[in-house]
């Protein structure tokens, strides 16, 4: 199936692929990839094991935010490449946020 | 068994700094008087929340760090709870997570030491065979 898509992608979209799509809230890096299908899809690394960011505090906004979308909710690690530990400690202090009124429980911060 | 814990809590904008340092105090001594010890206390100032609390579209954030048992916790939880100006609180422990980042940190260390120790010993030897030539 991935052979099939490939082709096609790289006919219509020369390189590059998923430049032109809006972009995501959360996989905000540049590069991260195209979540759809019919994409290529380059392969995510983790932005907390690669910058090697150990502590997921919740008083960090602005790192928080990256992970969570414009509805406020948190973005899947499917889409950021987030691993699974990382993203568990990520989940846990972006609720931790929404607690304390630094992040939105739903929709944009006020 | 002293813990570490952290408070954060916002209370309301329109709060003056005289009602400020009372709480402040108050918690203070709350603390010292159940055998703890405050570690710090900062005032994060005036933030924007992210939702309304309570009608309010901006907090005072505070943040106190302090040493106690559990007990403690209760207590000053209970106070906030009590106290009209506190529109919002949240503590957590805090010293688990900090002995993991500094075992964390000191494995980065050794690895850093170990990664640079025989890259000083490399370089006159690389060099030895230049002069020879």
């Amino acid at each position: 199936m991935a052979d099939e898509t490939r082709p096609t992608s790289s006919s219509s979209e020369g390189h590059g692929g998923g430049e032109r799509r809006p972009p995501r809230p959360g996989g905000g890096r540049e590069g991260g990839g195209p979540g759809g299908r019919k994409y290529f899809r380059r392969k995510k690394v983790c932005k907390f094991c690669t910058e090697k960011i150990e502590a997921i505090n919740y008083k960090d906004v602005r790192l928080l935010a990256q992970f969570v979308a414009e509805s406020g909710k948190i973005v899947p690690r499917r889409l950021t490449g987030v691993c699974t530990p990382h993203q568990r400690r990520l989940s846990s202090a972006i609720k931790q946020a929404r607690n304390i009124a630094l992040l939105p429980f739903a929709g944009r911060a006020a | 068994m002293n813990r570490t814990y952290e408070l954060m809590f916002i209370v309301r904008p329109d709060m003056t700094e005289e009602d400020q340092d009372k709480l402040v105090s108050t918690l203070e001594t709350a603390v010292a008087s159940s055998g703890g010890k405050v570690k710090t206390f900062e005032k994060m100032g005036k933030r924007r929340l992210a939702y309304t609390v309570r009608r309010f579209h901006d907090g005072l954030f505070m943040l106190l760090t302090f040493e106690g048992s559990g007990g403690l916790v209760h207590e000053l939880e209970r106070r906030l709870r009590v106290s009209e100006p506190v529109i919002k609180f949240l503590s957590m422990r805090i010293d688990e997570e900090q002995k993991r980042l500094d075992k964390i940190k000191a494995i980065r260390d050794s690895k850093r030491k170990a990664s640079a120790a025989p890259a000083t010993p490399a370089e006159p030897a690389a060099e030895a065979p230049a002069v020879t030539a």
